[in-house]
């Protein structure tokens, strides 16, 4: 466990404002940042006459309110310290609050002996200089967030870098905690994974508000790199306070024969957009994108992603998984591409959306696009009601409505959760769902 | 007073161009308002017509070309060289020796009559089908439907014509049913008075008239409460035509009860930028449907749509296309819902051969506060060689708890042991691979009209050979 440095923090800025140079980043970096900035404000603001914004509330991304550089007290750094309990068992823990580290807990002494670096980005990027600047930011952010991507760039000022050399198995999973304090504060949370030929490794990802009413801003970025027979499991716990506003830019690299999985959970914020790219760059690679949201009020769930085959032999297969209520929204826009010459591909796409309320919508996109033959896609988009039969069924049972209808819809998104096939992340994730429609059943019995 | 008026003639005078060509029955090449007023001036409009048109040229130089979202292809479309207007007998005229080869023989292999040939070929400006077809004709008649062009539509039947023209697709709906809504000329209009049924399809060459061949058509068909027709347009031989653009507007309405049944073969020459809007209306217990074959163009965007209006109306799109080299089928279908019990089912089937594109594009809404609506929709797409290309972009929109909607997708190609299977019986590659094609599209084929499910068969066929190895 280290103690984290004060660093001299000024004081909260708009967004808009841009890069300061108060933080000590080398020169390289501060260069990318100021151009990053540039970019930001040459790109267009969406409109929902982009493709890659269709059925979206671009309204809602006004980044006028919000105000980077949070400033911390001692009592911010407690609280969050206490509430941060995520899963009972991990490799390593890294917690973040307004971006800033409050708490490293280090991988045991043989992973760093085997050569395992788990770093904040502000050292990495000094310590470790020529392997971070290969992999950051080295996808192009093509769903629709460019803008956003830059801004990211140009705003991060920690995160979590991540190395697994090869061969190296991590058993159990590694935490990060990324908290917003403060009312119209905003965050840049980074990930960098890369793990390395044969390597295993699962990370998992809270995205948390200390506040429940309080307005925030985040724009995350996470690069999944895995390298030739790398297994490489993420998950996403996403549950911000209601009035925030989040898009999360994820992009995964598979080498031949690895195998990515990525779980997305959502449950918080007004509107979050979550983009999801995974390119399948050798043969015998494959990645498997699930997703869950559980959508009340109205809150508004956009996701986009592709499953782009560059190599011939490579597989995906997409789950996403939507449960509605009250006046919620949910996009889900994806594409399966088969580039030319990839051919063998098999890929799977599918949606599924449950209707709790007569408010609700849901829009599917599932798109795909087949450059290349001898290929297996198909893809299935699918929006209905819980069944009667089934109501009736537990209610015969003795079982409330209340009750039955919340088994079933937990029935309903619990085969994404069982494709993970981690029981302690899936209890964990279980809980949160639980939590939700905890307040989700006593909103609705108003 | 009346000298002020003479005065101001006087001026108007000077700034008046006079075109001795405007007496030639030629609108020229290009767009301008002056096309619009001379067509109008040809056809006799009367004044709602020309304004409508007026308003029609406006929208469409205000829209953008939509290459947001569609083939950037769309921008080779050069509109100042192209003829919005040619009168009947002024269309360039052709011999029969100047017919390609290839589209003579495609004749001979559909078993296209010696008279139809002609006339598909361009060498003919009328096709006299009177013989074949008058008993038909009559037995219509009778019944009381009306079945004439749409210019003699908006004359004669006013009071009909006038409160659906351009109700189902409005001028603005998007920048090619606005060139339509400019310069349209030719098509049908139908109506089908209460109760009748009509047992012989209709199809659009009943009529001498050539018109209903042309760019611009515009095709209104109404069947009254608790009538039946089916409209036939185009056949399956391929046109050849020198126009590059082909901009239809096709509206239907189904009132309470009424069923519509809309068959197109679409087979243009290759170098035709095929670029239709086909919506219909359904009423009350009304059904819509549309069969829509797509074999021919180098560029086709198409998706032809329901509105469901009235409780328990039904809509259905069967949609079959096949892009072979150089061409971009990019079809589909939209189902609007917009009455409770409302039911809607999309099957489209795609085949893309060397290196053909095949695209499904599809819209599916249902708003809240509808109960028991339901969608299915199917995809399959076909790949045949490697260079092929297919793609799916569907957009489904549902609310509410009442409703149920799915959407499936698949692509695939023909296996390699359906064909080794076949050629161990004595098949040739070829003839094995348009077995399986056809296999793969027999179930909607099966569907259509007998006649045209055979030539269809002979098309694909055709279509086919030279496309393994």
């Amino acid at each position: 466990m280290s103690s984290v440095v004060d660093h001299e923090v000024a004081e909260p800025a708009p967004i808009l404002s841009g890069p300061s140079d108060t933080r000590e980043f080398p020169d390289w970096f501060r260069d990318q940042q100021r151009a990053a900035w540039q970019q930001f404000e040459a790109l267009p603001s969406p409109t929902r006459k982009d493709q890659a914004w269709r059925f979206a509330n671009v309204g809602l991304l006004d980044l006028a309110p919000y105000k980077i550089r949070g400033v911390l007290s001692e009592d911010d750094r407690k609280n969050v310290l206490k509430y941060s309990r995520g899963l009972n068992h991990h490799a390593g823990r890294m917690i973040f609050a307004n971006d800033q580290l409050i708490e490293r807990d280090v991988v045991s002494a043989d992973l760093k002996k085997r050569g395992v670096i788990f770093q904040p980005l502000e050292r990495a990027i000094v310590e470790h200089a020529d392997l971070f600047r290969k992999y950051f930011m080295s996808t192009e952010a093509t769903l629709g967030s460019a803008k956003f991507a830059a801004l990211h760039q140009a705003l991060v000022s920690s995160g979590t870098f991540l190395f697994v050399p090869r061969r190296v198995e991590i058993e159990l999973p590694i935490e990060i905690f990324h908290w917003l304090r403060h009312d119209n504060m905003s965050v840049f949370p980074h990930l960098l994974l890369v793990a390395d030929e044969l390597a295993k490794v699962t990370v998992i990802e809270h995205f948390r508000s200390c506040d429940q009413r309080a307005a925030g801003f985040a724009c995350g970025v996470n690069d999944l790199i895995a390298g030739p027979g790398a297994k490489v499991t993420y998950v996403c716990a996403q549950n911000w306070a209601d009035n925030v506003i989040a898009l999360q830019i994820n992009s995964t690299t598979v080498d031949h024969d690895a195998s990515a999985m990525s779980l997305n959970l959502h449950l918080g914020g007004k509107y979050s957009r979550f983009e999801s790219l995974s390119r399948l760059i050798g043969e015998g690679g494959r990645s498997d994108l699930l997703a869950v949201a559980v959508a009340k009020n109205q809150q508004e769930f956009d996701a986009r992603t592709l499953q782009d085959h560059i190599s011939p032999r490579t597989a995906s297969d997409l789950l996403y998984k939507n449960a509605l209520d009250d006046r919620a929204r949910t996009i889900f826009g994806g594409l399966i591409r088969v580039e030319p010459h990839a051919h063998f591909a098999d890929a799977y796409q599918k949606v599924r959306n449950l209707l709790l309320s007569d408010d609700a919508e849901a829009n599917s996109m599932p798109g795909l696009e087949i450059l290349a033959d001898n290929v297996r896609c198909t893809h299935g988009a699918t929006s209905g009601q819980i069944e009667e039969d089934q109501l009736f069924y537990l209610r015969s049972r003795g079982i409330p409505t209340k009750v039955a209808q919340r088994l079933l819809v937990t029935g309903f998104l619990d085969e994404v959760i069982q494709r993970l096939d981690h029981p302690a992340i899936g209890e964990h994730l279980h809980g949160l769902i639980g939590q939700k429609f905890v307040k989700l059943t006593s909103s609705s019995s108003r | 007073m009346k000298t002020d008026t003479t005065a101001i003639d006087i001026d108007r005078g000077k700034g008046d161009f006079f075109y001795p060509e405007a007496h030639v029955r030629d609108a020229g090449v290009g767009l301008s308002e002056r096309t619009i007023h001379y067509i109008a001036d040809v056809k006799d409009d009367p004044d709602w017509v020309r304004e409508f048109r007026l308003r029609g040229l406006k929208t469409f130089l205000e829209k953008p070309l939509p290459t947001h979202w569609a083939s950037k292809e769309l921008e080779a479309i050069d509109f100042d060289k192209i003829r919005y207007y040619l009168a009947p007998g002024t269309e360039p005229k052709r011999s029969w020796e100047e017919v390609p080869d290839d589209i003579k023989r495609t004749f001979e292999r559909l078993g296209i009559p010696e008279q139809e040939r002609k006339f598909l070929a361009g060498v003919e400006a009328q096709f006299d089908s009177e013989a074949v077809y008058s008993n038909i004709k009559k037995a219509v008649g009778e019944q009381g439907v009306i079945f004439v062009g749409s210019r003699e539509g908006l004359k004669n039947y006013p009071e009909i014509f006038r409160k659906w023209f351009g109700k189902v697709i409005p001028v603005a709906d998007n920048k090619f049913s606005a060139l339509n809504s400019a310069v349209f000329s030719g098509g049908s209009f139908i109506y089908v008075p209460p109760g009748v049924k009509v047992k012989h399809p209709l199809q659009a060459y009943f009529r001498i008239n050539a018109e209903s061949f042309g760019q611009f058509e515009r095709t209104l068909i109404i069947a009254d409460e608790g009538s039946e027709v089916t409209y036939m347009e185009g056949c399956t031989a391929p046109k050849f035509n020198t126009p590059t653009l082909h901009s239809a507007v096709v509206e239907l309405v189904a009132l309470k009860g009424a069923k519509i049944q809309y068959i197109t073969v679409q087979n243009w020459a290759s170098n035709v930028f095929n670029l239709v809007t086909k919506r219909g209306l359904a009423q009350e217990n009304a059904e819509v449907k549309w069969i829509d074959c797509n074999i021919g163009s180098r560029l086709t965007m198409k998706y032809p749509s329901v509105i469901m209006k009235g409780r328990k109306a039904r809509g259905e799109v069967l949609s079959i296309a096949l892009a072979n080299d150089g061409q971009h089928q990019d079809t589909g279908a939209k189902m609007i819902h917009a009455a409770d019990e409302t039911t809607s089912n999309i099957i489209s089937k795609s085949i893309s051969i060397g290196k053909g594109r095949a695209t499904y594009r599809g819209l599916v809404h249902v708003p809240k506060h509808l109960k028991h609506c339901k969608n299915n929709t199917e995809c399959d797409a076909l790949l045949i060689n490697a260079t092929s290309r297919t793609d799916t972009y569907p957009a489904i929109t549902v609310r509410g708890t009442g409703n149920a909607v799915q959407h499936e997708a698949s692509v695939s190609q023909v296996s390699a042991e359906q064909i080794f299977y076949m050629q161990q019986r004595g098949l040739t590659e070829a003839q094995a691979m348009s077995l399986s094609v056809n296999g793969f599209v027999n179930d909607l084929v099966r569907q259509f009209p007998m006649e045209y499910s055979v030539e269809l068969k002979r098309l694909i066929e055709l279509e086919m050979e030279g496309s393994v190895g």
